[in-house]
């Protein structure tokens, strides 16, 4: 079967998959005894069996298969949840995100996964878990009992009844194909018509829809109404290629009953058992009333909005065929203006507001809620935490809070960065805190909110903080401040060195308060995705980031400039100000031209020579100039003229024109001309 | 059996430079555009003419006379930018005009000859003559070389 064109699904709903498992054995590991999260475990583990045996993927499938069995022990109560445990299938949940990863990234999906696998299989059949030892046997046993016998409801039965009263024989027949078998469902439609002939076939195991799919492994049975003799049906069957073994047992209509009757007792007598089990785990947790137990799952599920998956790209041209609609606008407006025809500036004006609507929405459709970056924390947040020997708690807050898809693809790595950071450095470990008066356990709280334009992103802890005297003088020693200055310096001031990069070498780990591995790195990203990082931190208290970012990156607000026939845009992010200037207001130091802003400064960029804009140079006595800043640093920007300010859509310059000097981008402007985005911060050294 | 199906041959795109003819693979060509305004981007090699607007994407314009050494192009009426797609790279090359859609059979393919010479030679993969036309196929890859950097 091609399952080429069900393969993006697959990985997206994989990943969906792997996704649940994660949260709800972080959940399980919350609550051991709740069955109902085992069952979503279940649940999510096994579809994602099927999807992976369905595609081919035979190594995820063993896998899942695997966890599936562990998973099914834990929720029949044979096997309670332990840390220990949960490692394992936390492990095994790794390895299946790494072989989706792969497939995702053009691979097929393999991995050596026998340890894991041995891991689980341990778990599974009791050897660390003897108590359990003997319900595993039953389990097994009721397992083998329902897989190779088939079982009859009441009308087959009448049916076999009534063919014993004509003296015709039943036949239970196993058939099992050669496991390299390719067209599994071609032979078991030979089977099948070979057995017609022969006489009835009233049931088969697993359903003729699933083995006409090939949803089997490779035997199957069937349950056949013949007067043909035993030996004859078994020949015939064995002619068909690529079948290896054929069994057939005659049954009687009283060993039905019996095996029956037997099978539905051995069920209730487990049942009854799980009941009991789940009883004595349950002592200590309030007890939950019947009907929650009926349907425990129910509770757990959450109704989903009805979504379709989209690729991003669709999106980009529908964005980009949109501008060219605004484009047209725009002109539309601008014909409409000199016409003076009432009709046509009723029409253009409604199409105005539709056209910003839909601008909207195309806008709102490449929002993501941040949940999707923050979920997979949780989980890395529990293995660091055993790692470090810490016990830690994290809280998530706002993780509904939505962002562009791009902000949120850039965004993991950072926070994942300062997380590291607050886990490794922030939080103490429990001996210490206990020593300081403080709860043994740390929190660590992750929280996202709109405000503004922008969302923020916090993560807070309650450890230790930042260590004044130590990152004070690792900054005097690195000469980032001088010793005068350094007592001068605010708490928060001298947290924030710790995001410089003289603090991200290796040997600061164990020198300074232990902050500031690679936190540079965090703020660089930050930054070039237009927003800001911010520390405050109290010594023994705990330190709080605060990452500040725009809503999208596809729009920004710009001012634009003149120069000559030639428009440029300035992010309005580093503008301080504009001002005119006049030419007597220009001082020369050094060959570089200054002005004195406020007291301060200010040197002088003039656009026009930095980009060589080609034009006839006159002398102006009054300038116009746009204020920008790169950290600290100012700089103002001569051009000729201000349009003014305006929302643009972000473009990029293409592969061929990459790193162009200080130009960050392109803009298409509403006469549809390229206009280009200055990078202040390349003028500025 | 005819020895039409045994040969075969490339699409391509001809279009005229100077004096000569160039072809392009048809597979490399999105499409063919009129000249429309170029935002001129500084800092960059003068061969790189600037950015347009093409249906909302940004895309770079190289003057390919400039790029072969043999001056500026004169922007007229018959000026066409091709837009060529590389590597999911889109860059669209001023030519003086584009004539034509040809199948050159592979076997009419040449190294290209020694005498070329000219700081152009290093571009052309091979030509191919047909009938009475001389046709210099371009070697995309190190034409449109990304520029790394601001010069």
């Amino acid at each position: 079967m091609d399952t080429s064109q069900y393969l993006e699904m697959f990985i997206e709903e994989s990943k969906e998959h792997l996704q649940a498992c994660n949260e709800h054995l972080l959940e399980l590991e919350k609550n051991p005894s709740d069955i109902a999260i085992v069952n979503e475990v279940f649940r999510s583990a096994h579809t994602l069996k099927g999807m992976s045996a369905t595609m081919g993927y035979e190594d995820i499938a063993n896998l899942t298969h695997k966890m599936e069995n562990v998973l099914d022990l834990i929720r029949n109560s044979k096997l309670h949840v332990t840390a220990e445990l949960l490692d394992v299938i936390f492990i095994a949940v790794d390895q299946l995100e790494e072989m989706v990863l792969d497939i995702a990234v053009g691979g097929k999906g393999k991995l050596d996964v026998t340890d894991t696998v041995q891991k689980l299989h341990v778990i599974e059949t009791g050897e660390e878990v003897p108590v359990a030892a003997t319900t595993v046997e039953m389990k097994e046993e009721i397992e083998s009992a329902q897989e190779n016998w088939l079982s009859y409801d009441d009308y087959e039965l009448t049916v076999i009844h009534q063919s014993f009263e004509q003296d015709y024989q039943t036949y239970e027949i196993s058939v099992q194909l050669r496991e390299d078998c390719l067209l599994k469902a071609a032979r078991v439609f030979m089977v099948f018509e070979l057995l017609e002939k022969m006489g009835d076939v009233i049931k088969s195991s697993p359903s003729v829809e699933k083995l006409e799919d090939e949803q089997f492994d490779n035997t199957f049975y069937i349950a056949l109404v013949t007067s043909e003799p035993k030996d004859d049906v078994q020949k015939k069957l064995l002619k068909v290629s690529e079948v290896t073994e054929v069994k057939v047992n005659p049954v009687t209509i009283e060993q039905i009953k019996n095996r029956q009757n037997s099978e539905l007792q051995k069920v209730v007598e487990t049942q009854e058992l799980v009941v009991q089990t789940e009883d004595t785990s349950d002592i200590n947790d309030s007890p939950r009333t019947s009907s929650e137990k009926s349907n425990p799952s129910k509770a757990n599920q959450t109704v989903g909005n009805k979504t379709i998956r989209v690729n991003i790209e669709r999106l980009d041209i529908l964005m980009n065929l949109f501008e060219e609609l605004v484009i047209d606008r725009g002109r539309l407006q601008s014909i409409s203006e000199e016409l003076h025809n009432n009709e046509l500036d009723e029409t253009v004006e409604r199409m105005s507001r539709i056209t910003g609507d839909l601008q909207n929405i195309i806008l709102n459709m490449r929002m993501v809620p941040v949940e999707t970056v923050f979920n997979r924390f949780p989980r890395m947040v529990r293995q660091l935490a055993r790692d470090l020997n810490k016990k830690i708690n994290l809280e998530v807050i706002g993780a509904d809070t939505e962002l562009d898809r791009t902000v949120i693809d850039e965004i993991g790595d950072p926070l994942v960065h300062l997380i590291r950071n607050s886990l490794d450095h922030g939080v103490e470990s429990p001996e210490i805190r206990k020593a300081n008066g403080k709860p043994e356990e740390g929190t660590v709280v992750l929280r996202a909110y709109h405000s503004g334009n922008h969302v923020f992103i916090e993560i807070e802890d309650d450890g230790a903080g930042v260590n004044r005297q130590k990152v004070l003088k690792k900054a005097i020693s690195k000469g980032l401040v001088s010793q005068e200055v350094a007592a001068t310096l605010s708490d928060k001031q001298v947290a924030e060195f710790i995001l410089s990069s003289g603090f991200s070498t290796a040997d600061v780990i164990s020198d300074v308060s232990g902050r500031g591995v690679g936190l540079d790195v965090v703020k660089t990203t930050i930054e070039s995705l237009g927003g800001t990082i911010d520390i405050s931190s109290t010594e023994g208290k705990g330190s709080l980031f605060s990452i500040q970012l725009p809503l999208t990156l596809s729009i920004i607000s710009v001012m634009l400039v003149e120069l000559g026939e030639e428009i440029y845009a300035i992010p309005l992010s580093s503008i301080i100000e504009t001002a005119i200037i006049k030419s007597s207001d220009i001082l020369n130091a050094h060959n570089q031209k200054v002005i004195d802003f406020r007291g301060k400064v200010v040197p002088l960029v003039f656009l026009e020579n930095v980009f060589d804009v080609p034009r006839d140079s006159k002398e102006e006595e009054f300038h116009s100039v746009v204020l920008v800043r790169k950290g600290d640093k100012l700089a103002a920007i001569v051009v000729d003229s201000f349009i003014g300010q305006q929302e643009i859509v972000l473009k990029s310059l293409g592969e061929y024109l990459t790193s162009v000097f200080a130009i960050s981008g392109a803009t298409i402007l509403g006469n549809g001309k390229v206009a280009l985005i200055v990078d202040c911060n390349a003028l500025i050294i | 059996m005819t020895e039409a199906v045994v040969v075969k041959s490339v699409k391509v795109v001809v279009f005229q430079l100077a004096d000569k003819e160039y072809v392009i693979p048809v597979s490399q060509v999105q499409g063919i555009e009129k000249l429309i305004h170029i935002t001129r981007v500084p800092k960059t090699p003068p061969y790189v003419k600037g950015v347009i607007n093409l249906r909302g994407v940004v895309t770079p314009i190289i003057d390919l006379k400039n790029r072969f050494g043999l001056g500026e192009s004169v922007l007229d009426e018959s000026s066409r930018i091709i837009i060529i797609t590389l590597e999911n790279m889109n860059v669209g090359v001023i030519v003086d005009s584009a004539n034509d859609v040809l199948d050159i059979p592979t076997d009419a393919i040449e190294p290209q000859p020694e005498v070329v010479g000219g700081l152009e030679q290093d571009f052309i993969a091979g030509v191919a003559k047909l009938e009475r036309r001389l046709l210099i196929l371009l070697h995309l890859n190190l034409i449109l070389n990304p520029i790394k950097s601001g010069v």
